[in-house]
């Protein structure tokens, strides 16, 4: 019931956001609030493995910047040369995301398959690593832009909406991420999440009982990174341009901020952190270049100070359990 | 032949600075069980104090200890204020607090010091080159550079096998709960290792300034690097730090310097120069990933 | 009858320690085999080495007359091998009814489903109420691991061995630390086992190993010096010499 409400509120808010905007004349936070969701689909999915898993993965930029690229390479190609000669290009809505979260799985499957073989600190550090691999690969992809990123002429095209219109495209990205987090809300239920569960607790346990840690940490790395994939893919679509600085580490930085703002391991938290990000970032990054002092200095205090982010000191507000 | 020499002297004195970097890293990390993502901050604070004293006084020497000191007191301070608290939390706790650290020191940087890079005055003495074989000069800076390496390399090998401090330490590696168990005040223990950390990323910090310009973000990117050796060498290995820092210096050193001209054998000059650029800022990461192939742990993997 | 579990000159070496020296010992089936010794003996290393979780050195373990020596643990497992930790090693956050209905879903299988529902699924909830309302956990599904005393974990403990129905229990110290109410409970609980559960009990409390073993090894620096009937230890002159000179040792 409690679930019910929390999801009923964010969707009114979500829903009247861009009418607010509207209202008082700034269509730009329609973009700025469609951003938002897509960072709470990639908090979201990152939270999959870091809050419910157990694992801290500092790399997930790098899931969020092949998923925008896919977008980027696509529409690059679409009406020109095939890419490598043989796939065509697109700016197809429902072709370009799918596929996004597709490559993103399978780069996904590659760095988790090695990342994975260690735990704990090098786990850390290895995702960190290899996001920043692909990074210099994007960097050094001078086909598609290099260091200054590929620019995408045109919005995709989803059953011939008008998507130059920012409340359309604000919609159709809150039914993306509607559908996103009926999706997750399913997974986090499901069986396996939760032997995932159980695997944060305790994997010594859950190997006791049979359960292979390896492969399934390896199915919610992928998922995760399908997700994030996803989440990029919105991003260029947003902001018509993909550039490497999409993975760069400090995004993966901000991603796990976002989750820790909105409480580790709870189902709205990723929503309400990524919201908090982007509001403090815009209002803060507008006030004052050194924002970042600012930003740091908060988060100083929620790990510190604080259990449970800002989700968390609600609960504990208004008396509640989460 | 020689250019192969000369390269191979710089992959060497790159390699020097990761272990610098690397060793601190390591240490703290096996000690204290905690991932200091701030180690690169207290690189940058050591070139730019260290810088700024130089260029102030006009003398390299006396920006020396003034970068050793500033970066010792400032990891101290960190130590006792933040990192103290981190010791009992997991990882995703430390690795946001000294994220925090991060994006506080870079910007505190930036109001003190401003963006532009600087440049450490290069020490008057060092400044020429010498013939190290016949037709080959290299700077004696850099040659200055990989000396101070091996000294440090062999003080931490004698810190760590001849002198309390590194039983502590070596013990304290495989079993923390027998340090406690040994009665050793373990807070002055911990901090004094911290301290050594941070000292060993300010001297890094400041013997690049000559050669690298010194700015914001300095840190982040040898700290990328850093992490890279540490999982090679394996966690809490200062053995490992020193084998897979020379590694890694000299094998990414190497790919920048040889391989976008070796891909002009293949491909045309301008792709030539961007994939091998690309390929090459790659080539540590892919080093990485095959040894986590056959050695998930590292190449020396601390006991315990 | 035959046996069940085969170890045959199995050796686990840590560095210049060796901790299971040739160590031969059989558990028939539907038989309760005690292994006593003490401290630093070898026993947990020796139960680490059969679930798998420790690679042994030498040696081969057969489990059902199937070589599983270079097998993973979590094939043991499936292949009906189940395990007790000395340290309860529970999930903490979790209730006794998560903890037991996660341990009956591992063994029911099904767990790469992505969209079911868990909470739905009758098969694993209605078997874990039914373990947890004929255990001794009776009425605390909903407590809190975190919140269960020392003795109820380690009742937990062997809720969640049992729930993956195993051919063979290795239970690792199952009395440590138990009042002598609590030890007697299990002393019956594990009696009332007997015959449909083949047992390797490592145990210090020798009134429980005496109550319950139909025969006993005894286990000193890595070796197996004797194996027997409770008779049979009791009256050894060689097994008082070594078990109680080692003792003295520590």
């Amino acid at each position: 019931m409690k679930h019910l409400l929390s999801a009923a509120i964010l969707l009114a808010l979500f829903i009247a956001l861009p009418f607010i905007a509207d209202a008082v004349g700034q269509s730009s936070l329609m973009i700025l609030g469609a951003r938002m969701l897509a960072y709470a689909i990639a908090a979201a999915s990152l939270n999959l493995i870091l809050g419910y898993g157990g694992m801290v993965s500092f790399g997930h930029a790098a899931f969020f910047g092949v998923g925008a690229y896919v977008v980027g390479i696509l529409a690059y190609h679409a009406g020109g040369d095939p890419l490598l000669g043989f796939i065509p290009g697109t700016n197809q809505m429902l072709i370009t995301l799918p596929v996004a979260m597709i490559v993103s799985g399978l780069v996904a499957l590659v760095i988790g398959a090695l990342s994975l073989r260690t735990g704990g600190v090098q786990f850390i550090m290895i995702t960190l690593a290899f996001a920043q691999m692909l990074f210099f690969f994007f960097v050094s992809l001078t086909a598609y832009g290099g260091d200054d990123g590929l620019i995408i002429s045109r919005t995709n095209a989803l059953f011939g909406l008008n998507m130059r219109n920012r409340m359309t495209l604000y919609f159709v990205t809150l039914v993306i991420a509607v559908l996103f987090f009926l999706v997750l809300w399913r997974i986090v239920h499901s069986s396996f999440g939760g032997i995932l569960a159980g695997l944060r607790q305790n994997e010594r346990r859950m190997s006791a009982m049979g359960i292979p840690a390896y492969r399934y940490k390896l199915v919610a790395f992928v998922l995760s990174g399908m997700g994030v994939g996803l989440a990029g893919a919105l991003e260029a679509n947003l902001l018509r341009f993909a550039s490497p600085d999409m993975m760069h580490w400090i995004k993966s930085g901000d991603l796990i901020i976002m989750i820790i703002l909105g409480g580790v391991g709870t189902f709205f938290g990723p929503i309400i952190g990524a919201a908090a990000f982007m509001l403090l970032e815009f209002y803060l990054a507008g006030w004052t270049e050194h924002w970042p002092l600012i930003l740091g200095a908060i988060l100083l205090v929620v790990v510190l100070g604080t259990k449970g982010g800002i989700g968390g000191l609600i609960s504990r507000l208004t008396g509640g359990r989460t | 032949m020689i250019l192969v020499i000369e390269q191979l002297l710089n992959g060497l004195q790159y390699g020097v600075m990761l272990f610098l970097m690397a060793a601190g890293l390591t240490l703290i990390f096996g000690i204290m069980g905690v991932i200091n993502l701030a180690h690169g901050a207290l690189y940058m604070v050591g070139a730019f104090v260290g810088t700024w004293v130089a260029t102030e006084t006009g003398s390299f020497w006396l920006g020396l200890p003034a970068a050793l000191v500033a970066a010792m007191v400032t990891g101290v301070v960190v130590e006792a204020l933040v990192v103290r608290r981190l010791y009992a939390r997991d990882h995703l706790d430390q690795v946001l607090a000294t994220f925090a650290l991060i994006l506080i020191f870079n910007q505190l940087v930036v109001l003190i010091f401003g963006r532009q890079p600087v440049f450490t005055p290069m020490p008057e003495l060092f400044s020429g080159s010498l013939e190290i074989l016949p037709g080959l000069f290299y700077p004696m800076y850099r040659l200055l550079i990989i000396a101070t390496g091996l000294v440090v390399a062999i003080g931490l090998y004698l810190l760590i096998n001849r002198t309390r401090v590194g039983m502590l330490v070596r013990a304290g590696a495989t079993n923390r709960d027998m340090v406690r168990a040994l009665g050793v005040d373990i807070r002055l223990l911990y901090t004094l290792v911290f301290g050594l950390g941070a000292l060993l990323a300010g001297l890094a910090g400041y013997m690049t300034g000559p050669i690298l310009s010194v700015q914001v973000g300095m840190g982040e990117q040898i700290l990328l690097a850093t992490f890279v050796v540490v999982v090679i060498g394996g966690l809490g290995s200062v053995k490992g730090a020193l084998v897979a820092g020379l590694g890694l210096g000299i094998v990414d050193t190497m790919l920048r310097a040889f391989l976008p001209t070796l891909l002009l054998h293949f491909m045309e000059p301008s792709d030539a120069q961007a994939v091998g650029v690309g390929v090459s800022a790659m080539g540590i990461y892919l080093l990485m990933a095959i040894v986590l192939l056959f050695r998930p742990k590292g190449l020396f993997p601390a006991e315990g | 009858m035959s046996a069940i579990l085969q170890i045959e000159g199995l050796v686990k070496r840590f560095g210049g320690l060796t901790a299971t020296d040739h160590v031969t010992l059989d558990v028939r089936e539907g038989e309760i085999h005690a292994l006593i010794g003490p401290n630093g003996a070898g026993k947990s290393t020796l139960i680490n080495q059969l679930c798998g979780e420790l690679v042994s050195d030498e040696g081969t373990i057969r489990l059902a007359g199937t070589d599983v020596t270079q097998r993973p643990e979590t094939d043991r497992i499936g292949m009906g091998l189940g395990r007790t930790f000395q340290i309860a090693s529970l999930l903490q956050e979790s209730t006794v009814r998560e903890n037991v209905g996660l341990a009956v879903q591992a063994h029911v299988g099904h767990n790469m489903r992505l969209f079911d529902r868990r909470m739905a699924r009758r098969d694993v909830w209605t078997e874990a109420d039914a373990m947890i309302a004929e255990s001794g956990l009776h009425g605390r599904g909903d407590t809190l691991v975190s919140d269960l005393s020392h003795g109820e974990k380690k009742q937990l403990e062997l809720i969640m061995a049992l729930a993956g129905n195993p051919r063979l229990l290795l239970l690792d110290e199952p009395m440590a630390g138990l009042g002598q109410f609590e030890s007697q409970r299990m002393i019956e609980q594990l009696g009332a086992l007997r015959g449909k559960f083949s047992m390797l009990l490592v145990e210090h409390d020798m009134d429980a190993v005496y109550a319950l073993a139909d025969r006993i090894s005894v286990l000193v620096y890595g070796r197996v010096i004797m194996t027997g009937t409770a008779e049979e230890i009791r009256e050894s002159a060689e097994v008082r010499e070594a078990y109680l000179g080692a003792e003295e040792d520590v």
